[in-house]
């Protein structure tokens, strides 16, 4: 039923009788090669919506991309580094708290700007503004809007942590030279909790505040109890399974490792890393098929 | 004959059990001004999503340009230009860069669309409004721009789903001029639309869908001179008499059409079925004799009003 | 100028005075806020419970292990004990603020509501005081459900802690009438950002997880300077028991606030809508 060459019934004729696998007609044929470059590049040009999108609040970015690495760092690893370095303390880690901490700020400045990235706009595209249908309106795939956002939040979020590592250096925070790995790190972290939440935030046909909800019972927690301020050890032990689920604990010790060279066994490094790659790639693959049938129906 | 631009046979999709088209059949050919019209709910989106390449059919043969669209949507739709029902330009850009964003999506050079952003907001007059927001333009500004939207890749057909429903009569007629060049310029246009006078402004042919199926098909003439007669005879006597004198007129003219407020009667001379009448000793409070519109054939059709 | 021109001035500046502004009904505005909290987000606004809690508990158990104990008025107290009046400072700040600006700007520019209200008997400080009182109770809400944690968790030092509740609601009143008058002059998203830009540092800097003597003495100052300080100082001394007459000087500080934001909001309002 799919064969070009049988759908054209009706009693018209071909104008061009060469026939070829795929394109019967002089139409057909135009039709094939306009429709190449989409097929192939279709995710860039979302992506470069995207971006073109957030230069028109690129003051924003750069006032939070800049200022709040400084805030962060001043008051967590200044600020209450004074308070903890001057009591109990992490002797355990042989590191001050400022040193400790900073990977954790950063992979949480992750998180928090893939929530955004991925929340509102994802609702705004399916519902608000439908512009993704605008965009399937032309010859862009569900799968490559998908993949246009995943690309344009990856960007984002590089630029975002490797700004806030840039401080990190300067408040003296990165003490071990593989150090830079942590904005690979904290990327992953961010597409790891953000993609799932793309997928979550695809479903969502109806506005009741789901994703204000999102943001109190799930970042706010995710961030607290994951090991980013205190090693999740100091939780008793019926919270501490937030942590192990938490793509945040598992980018942050990670992220430790190679800023200071935290302790922890290889295979615990290993496990992390799996973690963290399975749950972007599931986001992923699920905000796809969720955008396929969304926009097809 | 030349190749149709689009052809279905039997095309059927289904929500579930409830069949939202039920096996249409129609040809379009190039260049041609083809128009769906139907009540809301005739299926006639449902059929523009299908011809957009947007949603996949239960049923039935459709070929777009020679191509299958659940195989080659995507080659398909870089072929189209698609104004939807609701204006779905991006309110967080920039009037200019809602086309310039929009062409990128056909694989189009930078300059290329730059170009082409500048001539079609010419086009849509737009010229001076391009830094404009989105959301600052009025409702007929955004329809235009939606339509200049849809014409960056240059596209073989133009498919505009209800183009100027929700807009002021002013800006329903320089909407329809815009349309009409599109059309001298050889474009294919097909719209959907449940006004009797944009389908008999714009459309060269069409057909009439109710409950997913095509009730009738032609030019608008033809399709007048086939189901209606050349003038109509409005009569109003109130509502309370409306049933009463209903039946007294049972036989005027070729056939006569009782509606909740009024009385049609088809007849070729209006003035004179009036003085027969009103000879007859039936005082109506109004009266109004007029042409013969897809109105009339719509209501002989299937009973009931367009817009209801 | 005639008779007939003297009564419609007179009538004009009537118009002007406080009847054109008040007419007595904020309740009318409340009960409209509340049956819309009732019908759409009430259970956003009850996840705002948890909020501070997830604080407490995370902050003032995890963290608490490695800090200990900290002086509060030469008095050592355990750690959490002294961050959680700050987060409930905190929590009424944040409830107020976000009532005040980001709500209020969305009726305002997008909902239109405050134009339909306007057109009835309702006066802009009908308005006003409507939408901020019903933050209030919200917030009353909010700080009711913090404090029994604390007394559950054994947080509250002292039997002051129960004036903590009015003090709270002073807090989020004075943010609340700041808040709405800054929204009401505020005209893009991209503005109200900004507030988000003022409320962080606030936020972090203001004694809320450890003594202001980490800093130097200039950027001291400025933190003493700033609202939410006061906010905190105010309720760790009832929670703690540290109380003294200098607290009224917090209290003073947001009377005022109240009083500047209520003024500018009523008269930012009649500007929008009335004249």
């Amino acid at each position: 039923m799919s064969d070009p060459r049988r759908s054209s019934r009706g009693g018209a004729a071909y104008r061009d009788p060469v026939v070829t696998e795929n394109a019967a007609t002089d139409d057909a044929r135009q039709a094939l090669a306009a429709g190449a470059r989409p097929r192939r590049f279709g995710a860039w040009y979302v992506a470069e919506h995207r971006f073109r999108v957030m230069r028109s609040y690129g003051q924003t970015i750069l006032v939070t991309g800049f200022g709040e690495p400084l805030i962060y760092l001043y008051a967590m690893g200044v600020g209450l580094a004074t308070l903890v370095d001057q009591n109990l303390g992490l002797e355990a880690q042989g590191v001050g708290y400022l040193v400790y901490v900073a990977p954790a700020l950063l992979c949480s400045a992750a998180l928090t700007t893939a929530t955004i990235e991925f929340s509102y706009p994802v609702l705004l595209g399916y519902k608000w503004n439908p512009t993704f249908s605008g965009m399937h309106a032309g010859p862009i795939s569900p799968g490559q809007i998908v993949d246009g956002l995943v690309i344009s939040v990856v960007v984002r979020l590089a630029a975002t942590v490797a700004i806030y590592f840039g401080f990190m250096l300067l408040f003296g925070a990165v003490p071990s030279p593989t150090g830079w790995l942590a904005i690979v790190i904290a990327t992953l972290t961010g597409m790891a909790f953000g993609t799932l939440l793309m997928a979550y935030a695809s479903t969502i046909r109806d506005d009741t505040g789901q994703l204000a909800m999102v943001e109190r019972l799930i970042v706010l927690p995710l961030t607290l109890f994951s090991g980013t301020f205190f090693p999740l050890s100091e939780l008793p032990w019926f919270l501490q399974w937030i942590g192990w689920i938490s793509p945040l604990w598992h980018g942050t010790e990670l992220a430790r490792v190679a800023t200071f060279g935290y302790p922890e066994p290889i295979w615990l490094s290993v496990v992390h890393v799996v973690v963290l790659v399975t749950m972007a790639v599931a986001g992923w693959a699920w905000s796809r098929r969720i955008a396929a049938r969304r926009l097809a129906s | 004959m030349p190749q149709p631009v689009i052809s279905a046979v039997d095309l059927v999709k289904r929500y579930g059990d409830v069949a939202a088209v039920d096996g249409l059949s129609f040809e379009v050919a190039a260049g041609e001004s083809f128009g769906l019209l139907g009540p809301n709910g005739a299926g006639k989106s449902t059929t523009m999503r299908m011809i957009g390449a947007v949603s996949t059919r239960t049923g039935g043969e459709l070929s777009i340009l020679g191509l299958d669209p659940d195989r080659n949507g995507p080659d398909i739709r870089s072929q189209l230009g698609v104004v939807p029902q609701a204006d779905n330009l991006d309110t967080e850009l920039r009037v200019r860069e809602n086309l310039l964003v929009y062409g990128r999506y056909f694989g189009l050079p930078r300059k290329v669309v730059a170009e082409r952003a500048d001539e079609l907001l010419a086009f849509a007059q737009l010229e001076d409004k391009g830094d404009a927001k989105v959301d600052a333009l009025s409702g007929g500004m955004k329809r235009r721009l939606t339509i200049a939207r849809g014409l960056i890749n240059d596209p073989r057909i133009l498919l505009l789903d209800e183009p100027t429903t929700g807009l002021d009569p002013q800006a329903r007629h320089i909407l329809w001029d815009r349309l009409f060049r599109l059309k001298e310029q050889g474009k294919t246009l097909v719209l959907t639309t449940h006004y009797m006078d944009e389908a008999e402004q714009l459309c060269d042919r069409l057909i009439v869908v109710d409950h997913g199926r095509i009730m009738a098909e032609g030019t608008p003439a033809e399709l007048i001179r086939r189901y209606s007669s050349r003038e109509v005879l409005e009569l109003r006597f109130g509502s309370d008499r409306n049933e009463e004198v209903a039946r007294a007129l049972e036989g005027s003219g070729d056939r006569v059409e009782v509606l909740p407020d009024r009385i049609l009667v088809y007849t070729a001379d209006g003035e004179a079925e009036l003085e027969r009448i009103v000879d007859a000793g039936l005082h109506p409070r109004t009266s109004l004799v007029r042409r013969s519109s897809l109105e009339d054939v719509f209501l002989r059709l299937t009973g009931r009003s367009l817009i209801e | 100028m005639s008779v007939v021109d003297h009564a419609i001035e007179h009538r004009g500046a009537g118009r002007r005075g406080v009847g054109a502004l008040y007419a007595g009904n904020s309740r009318a505005v409340m009960y409209r806020g509340w049956r819309a909290t009732r019908s759409t987000n009430w259970l956003v606004m009850l996840s705002g419970l948890f909020e501070p809690i997830f604080y407490l508990l995370s902050l003032g158990i995890g963290l608490g292990a490695l800090v200990g104990t900290v002086a509060v008025d030469g008095q050592e107290v355990p750690y959490a004990a002294f961050i959680a009046p700050a987060l409930l400072a905190v929590a009424a700040m944040n409830g107020a603020i976000y009532d005040s600006t980001w709500n209020v700007f969305f009726k305002i520019r997008f909902a239109r509501l405050y134009e339909g209200m306007l057109a009835t008997s309702l006066g802009p400080l009908d308005v006003a005081l409507g939408e901020i009182l019903l933050a209030l109770l919200r917030g009353a809400l909010y700080a009711v459900s913090f404090l029994l944690v604390m007394q559950v968790l054994g947080l509250t030092l002292s039997w002051w802690a129960l004036l903590a509740l009015p003090a709270v609601l002073l807090i989020a009143f004075g943010f609340a009438s700041v808040g709405m008058a800054i929204t009401s002059y505020l005209k893009s998203f991209q503005q109200m950002d900004w507030i988000n830009f003022v409320m962080l540092p606030m936020f972090l800097f203001s004694a809320t997880f450890y003594p202001l003597s980490v800093y130097p003495e200039a950027i001291q100052r400025i933190i003493q300077a700033l609202p939410l300080w006061h906010g905190v100082e105010l309720v760790r001394s009832l929670t703690t028991g540290a109380v003294d007459w200098g607290l009224l000087w917090h209290v003073a500080y947001f009377v005022v606030m109240i009083a500047v934001g209520l003024t500018f909001t009523t008269k930012r309002l009649r500007a929008l809508f009335l004249d």
